[in-house]
């Protein structure tokens, strides 16, 4: 690959700037990890959980085996897609509520099995991990992830996305898959997700079992919540928000769980279309009628 | 019997001790359109919500073109060609008119995942041809002029009319319409009416649960009665009205509702 | 060495059983998974704990600590509930509430009272142990055992015995035909949240008397072995999730003695996923099909 030069103001910013940089891409893939569960109308709090996995996969895979990034990020995606088949297949036939409680309990039981493995380096976590990442993979899979998802909602899958949220009822009276679709939303929000852990243990070169528990899978939610679900922009946007805010407001950093909290709340409450209430079209080709 | 294109024999659900739904059996010809009507809470929703997947029945047979469909999950049902709309109205709130009735289209677009993600040449040809089959439903119930609105902004008998057009899209064998006059003001209900002589002149099968009984009594070419669930009458319009049993059932609620203080 | 581990896993169940109780209650009549459940349990510790060290006995710490909850439950349920409940959001919208809610008071209890561990003061748990055929039990196991045994009774008294039950269980069947029957829906609803955060709050007390340890986010981990026991049990059942609780309490005790005592905590999760492959509607198969 060419060399090329940033310009130095540039270089310095992200010298300075770098951890923060790295987050906003990852909370953003995140952030979009989210949004495609709850753009089938579902919930899920395992998106931590399915970080974590994605980290720790790929972490051992380089740590151990050797692995090269591209391929340690693919263990990050499939590791937790299988964890989110055998959590979704049994859930999404059922009412919502099984979903939203058998993730919360994956995410308590994946702390434990980290914290009980010598092999995952205990509860001092694993450490040393090459930081082989930077800031072309992350905004690169951040990119590519969201144009899919742009395509998936202009076309009749993001229909039937949008239907199953708004009515699943509906949704199903008229022959849209209801679990089929569920499913698949879930295993491509678990693959999201582990690849932002894939990514993330890649540039911080240390993770530890209690980075993915509740806390951190109600701040994902909470990212898609305050932005939205009109589009898939919507959720990146509240991601930015809720990582630069406690930067600018540095005072705010010790109340972290007080704000996500509020959030939610106030998200479902006040405002349930979230802060970027512009909606993506759904057709994929001009709606107009040809004359 | 198996010309019928819906057929229910001895259908049974129970809540609890309870039978919403007791030894109802009936069948609707293809190219008509069948009633089923009664006073409130005689489980004619019910009826809907089991042939049409969103309840199982704790007996009973339930025959789409003589094929036995009880055990399919509603989208299957869908997919053989049964439509229904809802009496609390269902919307897509956030979706325009057109992209509701293109949702209908669902399972008539064959384009897989991925030729619909890579907008291969084969997606965006079945996605104009939808939108223009779109247009055309819209046209057919009258509210091509709002296919650019948000669903949820459009006015009450509009709504019902666009849930009649998104079933249409199906090209269903059978359309389900539970209560589609309810709430509507007299002109939308001679709107409807039209509609539906319309849809019946071109050959759609329709059962129809409505409370209003003149527009049951014009459009109907066969009527079921029931009433505590279970079946009283049945036959053509003429006869299910001067059936004593029926005038019963009707002017019983009547009076015990007068009775009671309602309206 | 077995039976001892029983009795103790027994004792540790009766307090899951209680816990899943008002958990399970507020789903089958109200209709939503309230996430804060588990925040009351917390509270009704600490509500104990301050009432002990300002010297109440723990005879009357126990009923003030969880009637006190429950007050604090109904409030809560009215904040956050009652404006969905109106606005008839979906399912999902309620659970998405109180987890935020949940979030944001465990935040602010971590705040007021770091998660330090704190202790009854001296004396306030009884350490005598009796010596009943062969196995050890000590006071504070009888007195919670004892208390479990009352309270579960009186509920499944007012739910099968009374008008009340009568009112309650029809609003789990059919809320809008419950109406209709002439049942006040939000006083029951109070009434409920009472109920439930009661329930819970006594289990905070009991629980920080069994292992004489309390800190905020004692609720949170209480709330995953909650779910396991819903979900065996069934949501919405009450039977099932009494035995629920009593089975899972057990199985965790075995766990620790005959495995190893750190994996103790998987054992719900575990229950928890098998139940949905193998028996989705739980122990006693009332599937919660209530659609349309």
């Amino acid at each position: 690959m060419p060399e090329f030069v940033l310009p130095e103001v540039i270089d310095d910013f992200l010298f300075t700037y770098q951890n923060l940089v790295y987050s906003l891409g990852i909370h953003g893939l995140l952030a979009l990890s989210m949004y495609v569960v709850l753009a089938v109308g579902q919930l899920s709090l395992g998106q931590a959980a399915f970080m974590g996995l994605g980290a720790y996969a790929s972490a051992l895979l380089t740590l151990k085996l050797g692995w090269s990034l591209p391929a340690a990020l693919a263990g990050a995606m499939l590791i937790p897609a299988a964890a989110a088949l055998i959590i979704g297949s049994p859930t999404l036939r059922l009412s919502g509520v099984y979903l939203a409680l058998a993730t919360i309990g994956l995410g308590e039981v994946q702390r434990l099995a980290f914290v009980n493995s010598d092999f995952t380096g205990g509860a001092l976590g694993l450490s040393g991990i090459p930081t082989k990442a930077g800031l072309v993979s992350i905004y690169g899979s951040l990119l590519v992830a969201l144009v899919l998802l742009v395509l998936v909602a202009r076309s009749k899958i993001g229909r039937a996305m949008e239907a199953m949220r708004e009515d699943e009822l509906a949704a199903g009276a008229l022959g849209i898959n209801l679990p089929a679709y569920k499913l698949g939303a879930l295993v491509a929000s678990a693959m999201l997700a582990g690849l932002a852990g894939g990514l993330n243990a890649h540039v911080s070169s240390f993770i530890s079992p209690n980075d993915y528990g509740f806390d951190a899978a109600v701040t994902i939610l909470s990212f898609a919540l305050l932005g939205g679900l009109g589009s898939p922009f919507a959720p990146i946007l509240g991601a930015v928000i809720l990582t630069l805010l406690p930067e600018v407001l540095r005072s705010l950093a010790n109340y972290r769980g007080l704000v996500s909290g509020s959030i939610i709340v106030i998200a479902v409450m006040f405002m349930p279309r979230g802060l970027l209430i512009w909606r993506m079209g759904r057709i994929g080709v001009s709606s107009r009628r040809p004359s | 019997m198996s010309a019928a294109r819906l057929s229910l024999t001895h259908l049974t659900i129970r809540f609890g001790g309870l039978a919403a739904v007791d030894d109802v059996s009936l069948s609707v010809a293809p190219g008509t359109v069948h009633g089923l009507i009664g006073p409130n809470g005689a489980g004619k929703t019910t009826v809907f919500n089991l042939v049409s997947g969103l309840l199982a029945p704790s007996s009973g047979t339930i025959m789409l073109d003589g094929k036995e469909i009880e055990a399919l999950p509603s989208w299957s049902r869908a997919g053989l060609g049964l439509a229904r709309t809802f009496q609390n109205i269902r919307m897509f709130a956030q979706m325009t008119a057109l992209e509701t009735v293109m949702t209908g289209m669902h399972l008539r677009m064959k384009a897989g995942p991925v030729a619909s993600i890579l907008r291969m040449g084969r997606f965006r040809t079945e996605e104009s041809a939808a939108r223009d089959r779109a247009y055309e439903i819209l046209d057919l119930v009258g509210l091509s002029q709002s296919a650019q609105l948000r669903s949820g902004d459009l006015p009450y008998g509009d709504q019902r009319r666009l849930e009649i057009a998104r079933a249409l899209a199906l090209e269903p064998r059978l359309l389900l319409l539970d209560e589609p006059a309810a709430g509507m003001n007299p002109s939308e209900t001679q709107q409807l009416e039209d509609l539906l002589g319309r849809l019946k002149q071109q050959g759609y099968t329709i059962l129809l649960v409505e409370h209003d009984m003149h527009f049951v009594m014009r459009l109907c070419d066969e009527i079921t009665v029931l009433n505590f669930g279970r079946k009283i009458a049945e036959g053509r319009p003429e006869a299910v009205r001067s059936n004593p049993q029926v005038i019963e059932a009707y002017l019983g609620t009547r009076v015990a509702k007068s009775l009671a203080g309602g309206s | 060495m077995l039976a001892q581990q029983l009795l103790n896993g027994l004792v540790v169940g009766s307090t899951y059983a209680l816990f899943a109780l008002g958990f399970t209650l507020m789903f089958g009549v109200l209709g939503v998974i309230n996430l804060v459940y588990g925040f009351y349990l917390s509270l009704g510790a600490f509500i104990a704990l301050f009432a002990t060290q300002a010297g109440l006995s723990i005879w009357l710490a126990l009923p003030a600590a969880a009637l006190t909850t429950g007050v604090i439950a109904v409030v809560l349920d009215g904040l956050l509930l009652t404006p969905l409940r109106k606005a008839k959001a979906p399912e999902l919208s309620s659970l998405m509430v109180t987890l935020g809610g949940t979030l944001f008071l465990y935040s602010l209890a971590n705040l007021l009272f770091s998660t330090d561990i704190r202790r009854f003061p001296v004396g306030v748990v009884d350490a005598t142990a009796y010596d009943i055929a062969g196995m050890r039990v000590s006071m504070t196991q009888l007195l919670i055992m004892g208390a479990v045994v009352v309270m579960v009774s009186a509920l499944l008294f007012v739910m099968r015995g009374t008008r009340l039950g009568l009112g309650l269980r029809a609003m789990a069947e059919r809320p809008d035909t419950a109406e209709l029957m002439g049942v006040d829906s939000a006083s029951l609803v109070r009434l409920v949240s009472l109920i439930c955060g009661t329930l819970a709050g006594a289990c905070g007390v009991l629980i920080g008397l069994n292992y004489n340890a309390i800190q905020p986010y004692m609720g949170e981990v209480m709330m995953l072995k909650g779910f396991a026991v819903i979900i065996l049990g069934g949501l919405g059942d009450i039977r099932g999730a009494l035995i629920g609780g009593l089975l899972i309490g057990m199985l965790e005790t075995l766990t620790a003695g005959y495995i190893a005592s750190t994996w103790k905590d998987a054992v719900g999760f575990v229950v928890l996923v098998l139940t949905l492959w193998i028996r989705p509607s739980g122990l006693f198969g009332r599937l919660a099909a209530k659609r349309a």
